[in-house]
């Protein structure tokens, strides 16, 4: 080979090189990873819980995720309670008039900015009960307010507003509903499992673990916690499957793949996992109550274009929020602009039950991720 | 003239058509009396040019319809579970499947439409697949040849038994049969090794996976070795067994010279025979303990010192450290200590312990 050969190929290796390793999105992955993925180590060296992101993907989701409405000015300071001014206001009576106003202008933009006041509001009669939009309007508000005050070990004091799942629609885009059963002779059991579902990422599993997991109270954790069988199992190698398609629900809506919680090595050890996984504890917790407690009692008011095939009503799973990136709208902390929703301002009344469970709880589990 | 290269060759070694030897009283006749034996340029390139005659027989007569059997069930299956829709059957495939009963059956005999046929079918299979193991023991009878081919076969139906009847069995429902379906018997595997905690700490399925990768290690190795020799004649391998040539005395001094030490022109076929069947046996080990004899195979190797211990994270059990969440699942034992002392410790359940009531108290 002459010489000028050589340093020909040499300088395109160098440059070859270069271009693999030197940009931001080739980061930390071995060479045969294409370019534009780039990879966060999320455990102990040596683990490879590496999450990788693709660029293009990952940008479009920041996109996605990145618009948040700026805050509406603030209101004048004191004023009247809003029950004393106006008629019919149960969750919101106890906000100053201004801040009451200011809180109905934000949610028209969050959720209804097309429709405006009359989405929920009769244009005669403001104060009436109804139409049904408005009755919708007042239990999701508890909801954000129970949210946002018991569900810390969820939301932490990021919180949720309006603006979290809604996203400018009047129903959030991601929900999930119960599966129609596909159509099947009579005599055939149904199976519950083997299309293709974006939930379970278009594996074979269950295609519905949201109504077992999310609704339903069923056992999650189908690892026994010892080397050898003790007593009886409790569950076996098909349950485990309505897990594993839960833990893809999980993946998807959150954008992340297992190594954000777990170890892979060993899923079911929490003294292996990242502390993400406990705010997935608790918010697993959090769902099965917001679609218990608010969304389905709901139900006999809907009209039949706000329900799902099967007639009952459009739920929350981890999409609602988390539209596909690990943390809503990226973390931004619109609740600190809008304190209303942080409370439902009667925190010296009796909490809820499940409250006071998660309240004893959660010093130990702050004292666990302190360490 | 066309010349024979020990890589990619244009020669095409060709025997006159042959019929095979005479077969012994009271078989059945071959088939192919039209048009067997043929020959075929396309696959003279990669084996033998003369197609057929082929011998059934009874054992593979019978073979082959209980496995269409099996075949047509799991079809009929399919095609019920997209409402009879042709297009659906073909479009949906990958994903559609013929699963096990539910759990809830047990071993006893489930309804035909909600995991009957499922056993139905195993049962063909399994008849169909031990007829084709008497077929080709009593074919290598027939030829007068060795029964390794038998012997090699059986090793693969130990675990075929293990995943479908004996672990099913000892674990007391057929549930835990492997679907029979694309998509649905892939998730199943990464399901069961979920479910058992991991299956990558099964020491069988590491020893499976050790002799599996070692097979096609083997076999590049020899199929690289006699093709390099084949110029002094090493193709001859059976000759240069028991009269060992230039061919066979080069190869076994390449890899002495390489790695120290060699195979015999004999014994190397050992090393592949007993690698595949070893494949096998342990696989088939890997199967039938997993839940009957150990229950989280990464626990299991964590007591015995396989895994390697990383640091813990530090995060625990919200559930055990709500105390009576759920009360049933102990507080996990093998946290380590404050002091850093080992997994599986004796200190290590105190302080977990320890933790919880401390945690409880705040």
């Amino acid at each position: 080979m002459k010489m000028g050969k050589r340093i020909v190929l040499a300088l395109a290796a160098v440059g070859a090189a270069s271009l693999i390793s030197g940009c931001e999105w080739s980061q930390n992955l071995p060479f045969e990873w294409p370019i534009g993925h780039k990879s966060e180590e999320l455990g102990a060296p040596g683990l490879g819980m590496q999450f990788i992101k693709n660029e293009q993907i990952w940008k479009a989701r920041i996109a996605a995720n990145s618009d948040v409405p700026e805050p509406q000015p603030p209101a004048a300071q004191g004023g009247p309670a809003a029950s004393t001014v106006y008629q019919n206001v149960p969750v919101l009576g106890h906000l100053s008039i201004g801040e009451f106003n200011r809180l109905m202008v934000a949610m028209t933009e969050w959720v209804s900015p097309d429709e405006g006041c009359t989405y929920c509001h009769l244009p005669d009669d403001m104060a009436a009960e109804g139409p049904y939009t408005k009755l919708v309007a007042r239990k999701m508000i508890e909801m954000t307010m129970r949210t946002n005050e018991g569900w810390q070990k969820h939301v932490k004091d990021t919180g949720v507003t309006c603006y979290t799942c809604h996203r400018g629609n009047p129903v959030p885009q991601y929900n999930w509903s119960n599966v129609q059963p596909r159509k099947v002779p009579a005599r055939l059991a149904n199976l519950n499992q083997n299309l293709p579902s974006w939930d379970t990422a278009m594996s074979a599993l269950p295609y519905d673990p949201m109504s077992l997991f999310l609704e339903g109270d069923q056992e999650i954790r189908v690892t026994g916690p010892e080397a050898l069988p003790i007593g009886k199992r409790r569950v076996m190698t098909k349950q485990g499957e309505e897990t594993f398609a839960l833990m893809f629900h999980f993946s998807k809506s959150l954008g992340v793949g297992c190594v954000y919680c777990h170890d892979a090595r060993a899923f079911e050890r929490w003294d292996f996992s990242r502390p993400a996984r406990v705010n997935a504890y608790y918010a697993i917790r959090h769902v099965r109550e917001m679609n218990n407690e608010y969304i389905n009692p709901l139900v006999d008011i809907l009209p039949e274009n706000r329900k799902g095939p099967m007639g009952d009503a459009l739920k929350v799973g981890c999409s609602t929020c988390h539209q596909e990136v690990y943390k809503p709208l990226l973390g931004a902390r619109m609740l600190d602009d809008y304190p209303a929703l942080a409370t439902s301002g009667k925190a010296a009344e009796e909490p809820a039950p499940a409250a006071t469970e998660a309240a004893e709880g959660g010093s130990a589990v702050k004292t666990a991720l302190a360490e | 003239m066309p010349q024979y290269y020990n890589i990619f060759t244009r020669v095409q070694v060709r025997n006159p058509v042959y019929p095979g030897v005479p077969l012994p009283k009271g078989r059945l006749p071959r088939v192919g009396k039209g048009g067997f034996p043929w020959i075929t340029y396309w696959l003279g390139k990669i084996g033998d040019a003369q197609i057929g005659p082929i011998y059934l027989g009874f054992w593979g007569i019978f073979s082959l319809m209980a496995g269409f059997l099996g075949f047509f069930l799991v079809g009929l299956y399919m095609l019920a579970s997209v409402s009879w829709n042709p297009i659906h059957f073909f479009k949906f495939f990958p994903w559609l499947a013929l699963e096990p009963p539910p759990a809830h059956y047990g071993l006893h005999i489930p309804p035909l439409w909600d995991g009957g046929m499922f056993l139905i079918a195993g049962f063909f299979f399994t008849i169909s697949i031990l007829a084709w193991w008497v077929r080709v023991y009593v074919r290598a009878r027939d030829l007068g040849t060795g029964t390794h081919l038998a012997w090699g076969f059986a090793t693969a139906i130990w675990f075929f038994l293990n995943l479908g009847f004996t672990r099913p069995l000892l674990m007391g429902s057929w549930s835990e049969s492997v679907p029979m379906g694309w998509f649905p018997h892939l998730d199943w595997l990464s399901g069961i090794s979920l479910a058992y905690g991991d299956w990558y700490y099964n020491p069988f399925h590491m020893l499976g996976i050790g002799f599996m990768y070692g097979c096609a290690l083997l076999w590049a190795m020899h199929g690289g070795t006699i093709l390099a020799v084949s110029r002094f004649g090493g193709d001859r391998e059976v000759e240069q067994i028991t009269d060992r040539g230039t061919a066979a005395e080069r190869a076994a001094l390449f890899w002495r010279w390489t790695m120290g030490w060699n195979a015999s022109m004999e014994s190397i076929h050992r090393w592949g025979f007993w690698f595949a069947a070893c494949m096998m046996i342990t696989a088939g080990w890997a199967i039938i303990l997993t839940g009957t004899y150990v229950d989280n195979w990464h626990r299991w190797a964590e007591k015995h010192h396989i895994a390697p211990v990383y640091p813990s994270t530090g995060v625990s059990d919200p559930a055990a450290v709500e105390a009576g969440a759920t009360g049933e699942w102990r507080v996990y034992p093998y946290l380590p200590g404050d002091d850093g002392s080992l997994p599986g410790a004796e200190a290590s359940g105190q302080a977990t312990e320890a933790a919880v009531t401390e945690g409880a108290a705040q």
